[in-house]
């Protein structure tokens, strides 16, 4: 026995790095959403930092540690409280044995992560001990926690309570932000009109936004050019003929909503991608809540490599500040 | 008089009712008990109910019928004895 779930949150997966490698066989990458902070959460308790851990969307959970641990909670700004008294976040600190930990609710981001010494330890699947829940495959028997669960932990040295992140490492969750896009293959067929109102308007997340995609609305609709229907692609003129689906890739069904694939996202279909969301900006959305908003900004692909460049050497400053 | 609000512990959309064509679960002034389910936050295609924490009486909705909600926001001020 190691962490017993007596209350699950909303939905609470075991995540790690990812699953790549499959996405061409329909397995999809998977992994914390908010990669930077499981990176945090690991290093902060001396683990690899793509172990696996948990990841709780919107509403933290409540579990009782039945051993001792060292646990970090990092993520969307949810109080931790240890059997009910505040506990740091960013920050590892010790957990004994029968200690209940449970969070406050989410101000701020949308998912917090919570690490213990060692890792979850699930079995992995085609290299990955992430959960993709549409696939029933890895993580906890493939699927979000239910109460009753016992996760089992991996063996891990004595660690160090108290390691904490420099601030100027830790993100920040701000509730209007702006994603930067890359144009598409198909952002060609959008209207030049609405080419326009795409990148002017203020998109609003929708409550349906998961793993699998952000859903959002309150822009423009959008308007395709017409065209005449291509042998194999739907009606619909935001229907092509299927093609692999970017992670990132933002798709337009009917117009009306645009969706961004995130990491649990299907790997290919029949809408058209009018942009990508660059890499740098996929945690971002991670920690985004439904009713928050972004405005998409147009950029070009050397913009993008500068910024996921940025990312990782921010990522190596943390590695440095983290190092044991 | 004591006034107590009940507030949301999630983000998405706020119903009061059950379903479309179903009444509202609580109207102003009706009797709550600690435990009564007073409306519904859906987001990620979950509905969470929400339980009143206070025996009262229903004072006001804070929020209209599919509003959105933010995590912590009020919803319900209820009178308690």
């Amino acid at each position: 026995m190691a962490i017993e779930v007596l209350k699950p949150g909303l939905a609470t997966t075991v995540q790690d790095a990812g699953r790549p490698g499959y996405y061409h066989l329909g397995i999809p990458l998977s992994g914390a959403l908010d990669q930077y902070a499981l990176r945090l959460a690991n290093l902060l308790v001396g683990n690899d930092e793509g172990a696996a851990a948990l990841e709780a969307a919107l509403l933290g959970p409540e579990l009782v540690f039945r051993k001792p641990a060292l646990v970090a909670v990092t993520g969307g700004e949810a109080l931790p409280r240890l059997n009910g008294q505040p506990a740091p976040r960013n920050a590892a600190f010790a957990v004994k044995s029968d200690d209940r930990l449970a969070f406050d609710y989410m101000k701020l981001g949308a998912r917090l992560y919570i690490a213990v010494a060692g890792g979850i330890d699930v079995p992995a699947v085609l290299g990955s001990r992430s959960t993709y829940g549409l696939g029933a495959l890895g993580g906890f028997a493939g699927r979000k926690l239910a109460p009753g669960d016992v996760l089992p932990l991996r063996d891990a040295p004595a660690g160090r309570p108290g390691r904490a992140a420099p601030a100027e490492l830790v993100p920040s969750y701000p509730k209007e932000l702006e994603l930067r896009v890359v144009t598409g293959l198909y952002f060609h067929r959008l209207t030049e009109e609405s080419a326009a109102t795409f990148f002017a308007d203020v998109w609003t997340v929708a409550p349906e936004a998961d793993r699998i995609g952000y859903r959002f609305r309150k822009g423009r609709a959008l308007a395709f050019r017409p065209r005449r229907q291509p042998f194999g692609a739907g009606s619909d003129p935001s229907n092509i003929v299927d093609a692999g689906y970017p992670y990132g890739s933002i798709q337009v069904p009917g117009g009306v909503e645009p969706i961004i694939l995130h990491r649990d996202a299907v790997s290919g279909g029949g809408y058209a991608m009018i942009g990508t969301v660059i890499s740098a900006d996929m945690d971002r959305i991670a920690q985004m809540q439904p009713n928050n908003t972004a405005r998409f900004v147009r950029v070009e692909m050397a913009e993008a490599l500068a910024a996921r460049a940025d990312y990782k050497a921010r990522l190596g400053r943390l590695r440095a500040a983290l190092a044991p | 008089m004591a006034q107590h609000q009940v507030i949301s512990p999630l983000p998405g959309i706020f119903y009061r009712r059950p379903s479309p064509d179903a009444p509202p679960y609580k109207q102003d002034g009706d009797p709550v008990k600690a435990g009564d389910i007073i409306g519904l936050v859906e987001v990620m295609k979950q509905f969470t109910e929400i339980q009143a924490d206070v025996d009262g009486k229903v004072v006001r909705f804070l929020v209209e019928n599919e509003a959105p909600v933010a995590p912590e926001e009020p919803l319900l001020l209820i009178e308690t004895a």
